[in-house]
């Protein structure tokens, strides 16, 4: 009864990993990932640059073989025999230059099974839906760079995939853009599609994503619901006092820093009435005291780690001047 | 929207088709393909203009001429002659041009004469018709030796008065001019081959460049075999090629209509000409494949399109080196080296037509076909796994440091 509870409860894997090994002239770019994404789940993949994200998902579309390991795609262990049921939006665009817009989306539909005369119409639909009509018949040499991404994104969905994997997909975006992909992915979850994104933009995954898998150094140190991420930190305590000092200060855990008018530390084992107490009958004289549950990008640094934390800071900044 | 896909591949042939049909009328409907179907035009022009040339300067280089200068009465006994035996000898016998007339025991020097440049004398014959004297450059008086011999002959009267009249009988062919014209069609049918595959085919190095800076390589390889990128490539290039021919051909054959001429009688081949011709297309498909997939594996290696500029060479001796085996594969039919031109699978196709102009069975074409097929399937499946392994980084196979090379041009930052 127990066993069938628990099957009919928990959803098929769109994508089953186990001990993914890549290796690049002796370099060792995927170490050991493990990976389940339920279907219908928006899965986001978090690391730095050369954490191994997009060899992840080379290796889990099939465009490169892990050196060890196994992969399953919808069910399948060759990721091409189920081909015609994955889209992917690879890191680096690419479309050719000559094609008119609505030819690019039918020509990425027909390699994925789509008849050629569905794939134009489709793509013409797709165009007029993302208000990019006009385009329809432009070459894609003639487009922004935007547009062209837009093109190459609708390419990825004509033929209406079961799985979508998005290779940082916010790359080079702007900000109402990153807004319509948020709401095309939601969209496409909403209809049963499992998404599965690379980011180094963590925000994203926070709005979007149920579970996530943190890459760093080629290995995966979590992989789980964005909420057991969270609770991977204790929430914080913010509290502001009256009083500077006095006998309540003994009563703060050891972990207890003060920034500015506040004291921050981490909310106690014993939770927060004991230490309320102690501070009321310490006369601290509390002016506020908030509990923050810790967010995505704390539970990010605490664990992929300092070193992780500050390359994905560099390269925010690095975006932010491109 | 109705989702109309559940699961599943295409097929090779089927995914092959979607790459071809692309790069089909991607290089159809560019400007550049006309430049692409003008570029015969070219060679044909400049041909014309040297043949021109040619003309002219064999215009101006009269046919040497023999002079003679004799006492006046042997000098017209010798014309005489000339008229009487050259409508029976034809071209040997050189044409006269009277020197001088001499008088009686009057002297002359040939060797001044011809000296003195004029006219465009060869050579001059001297003293009389019963003892003439032949002065000139070793060749010519070598050649005219025995014309001059019977002209002095029919002068003196001592010739025969009545010739047997020869009846002429024409037959079709002799085994010695049908085995000469099968071997000038099977070097022929080589050479046009082998232009056309090296015009064309070299098309085929370049052909990967474009999906590997645009990048649209990662959209391939994740949707479809690279065995069918290789092959659809190669089947577009193929029919561009044909379609290259076809306008080529047509053209030709209108030039020809229009100005009313014949094309010169060609040797027919032992096959007879319509099995030839189709023989000839097939063998330029295989030829065209066969090198094309080794074009593409070479290229799909390169980087940039300077790389294939510079692998354009070396490639083109290559070619060469399997045209000069399979050329001298025709002197030998049956030898050794026969076998080994049809064995060797980029010459194969040529030795093979030259078989089909020298030999009428078919047999041994179906199963040379039967061998190129296989061969052109082996070359893209390695060419292909070569392209994953060392390009695509995929599996463990091929050097470290010159893996990363390719890797670190291919994708300079991942992460």
């Amino acid at each position: 009864m127990a066993d069938n509870a628990s099957s009919v409860s928990t959803p098929p894997l769109a994508i089953e990993a186990r001990g993914l090994v890549k290796r690049f002239d002796g370099f060792v770019a995927v170490d050991g990932v493990d990976l389940s994404v339920p279907e219908g789940a928006i899965y986001g993949i978090l690391g730095p640059n050369g954490a191994g994200k997009t060899t992840t998902l080379r290796m889990l579309l099939g465009i490169i073989d892990p050196d060890a390991g196994y992969r399953r795609i919808l069910g399948a262990e060759r990721p091409h025999d189920v081909a015609h049921a994955i889209g992917y939006l690879p890191e680096e665009r690419g479309l050719y230059p000559s094609m008119k817009a609505y030819e690019a989306i039918a020509f990425i539909g027909a390699l994925r099974g789509l008849s050629l005369a569905e794939g134009r119409r489709r793509g013409r639909q797709l165009l007029e839906e993302q208000g990019l009509g006009y385009a329809a018949d432009r070459q894609i040499r003639q487009l922004s760079k935007g547009m062209a991404q837009q093109v190459q994104l609708l390419g990825t969905l004509v033929h209406e995939p079961r799985l979508v994997v998005f290779d940082e997909p916010f790359s080079g975006l702007d900000a109402i853009n990153q807004g319509k992909l948020e709401h095309m992915i939601r969209g496409l979850a909403a209809k049963g599609t499992t998404v599965i994104f690379s980011t180094h933009v963590i925000a994203h995954a926070e709005r979007l994503c149920d579970a996530v898998a943190i890459i760093a150094g080629g290995k995966v140190p979590f992989a789980g619901p964005v909420d057991v991420a969270r609770d991977r930190i204790r929430p914080q305590v913010r509290l502001e006092t009256r009083a500077q000092d006095g006998p309540w200060r003994g009563a703060l855990p050891a972990d207890v820093r003060h920034e500015g008018k506040h004291w921050l530390f981490s909310l106690p084992d014993s939770g927060i009435e004991p230490l309320l107490r102690a501070l009321i009958e310490g006369e601290a004289g509390i002016l506020s005291l908030s509990i923050e549950r810790a967010g995505l990008h704390d539970a990010f640094v605490a664990i992929a780690g300092e070193a992780a934390a500050k390359a994905l800071a560099e390269e925010k900044i690095e975006e932010q001047r491109r | 929207m109705t989702g109309i896909i559940s699961g599943g591949r295409l097929s090779t042939l089927a995914a092959a088709f979607v790459v071809a049909r692309r790069d089909f009328t991607a290089i159809l409907f560019s400007r550049s393909f006309i430049f692409f179907l003008l570029g015969p035009l070219f060679p044909v022009l400049i041909g014309g203009f040297a043949g021109g040339i040619g003309q002219r300067v064999q215009q101006s280089a009269d046919q040497p001429q023999l002079g003679i200068a004799m006492q006046a009465a042997d000098v017209d006994a010798m014309m005489a002659a000339r008229e009487v035996l050259a409508p029976r000898m034809g071209g040997s016998l050189p044409e006269l041009r009277v020197v001088r007339r001499l008088e009686r025991g009057e002297s002359f020097d040939p060797v001044a004469a011809l000296a003195a440049k004029r006219g465009n004398l060869a050579a001059i014959v001297t003293g009389s018709p019963a003892a003439p004297r032949l002065t000139g450059t070793a060749g010519l008086i070598g050649q005219w030796q025995g014309p001059i011999s019977m002209l002095s002959a029919q002068a003196l009267g001592r010739a025969p008065q009545d010739y047997p009249q020869v009846t002429l009988s024409r037959t079709a062919s002799s085994t010695a001019q049908e085995h000469r014209g099968r071997v000038i069609t099977a070097q022929g049918s080589q050479l046009l081959l082998f232009l056309l595959t090296m015009l064309l085919a070299g098309m085929v190095l370049s052909n990967l460049v474009e999906e590997k800076g645009n990048k649209i390589i990662e959209i391939l390889a994740a949707a479809i075999p690279m065995d069918a990128v290789f092959l659809g490539k190669l089947f577009a290039m193929l029919a561009i090629s044909f379609v290259g021919i076809a306008v080529w051909t047509g053209t030709a054959g209108l030039f020809v209509l229009i100005g009313g001429q014949n094309l010169p009688p060609l040797p027919e081949p032992a096959v007879g000409w319509p099995m030839f011709i189709a023989l000839g297309i097939a063998y330029f498909s295989m030829a065209y494949l066969l090198i094309g997939a080794l074009f593409l594996t070479i290229g799909s290696m390169a980087a940039t399109v300077r790389e294939v500029q510079t692998l354009s060479m070396p490639v083109t001796f290559l070619q060469l080196v399997f045209f000069f085996l399979a050329s001298f594969a025709v002197a030998a039919p049956g030898s050794m080296y026969e076998m080994i031109a049809i064995i060797v699978p980029f010459s194969s196709p040529y030795a093979m037509m030259a078989r089909a102009a020298q030999d009428p069975a078919l047999w041994p074409h179906v199963a040379a076909f039967a061998w190129q097929v296989l061969c052109i399937g082996l070359i893209i499946r390695t060419g292909a796994r070569l392209f994953r392994t060392v390009v695509m980084q995929s599996g463990s196979a091929g050097s470290g440091r010159r893996k990363r090379r390719w890797f670190e041009r291919l994708r300079p930052a991942r992460g």
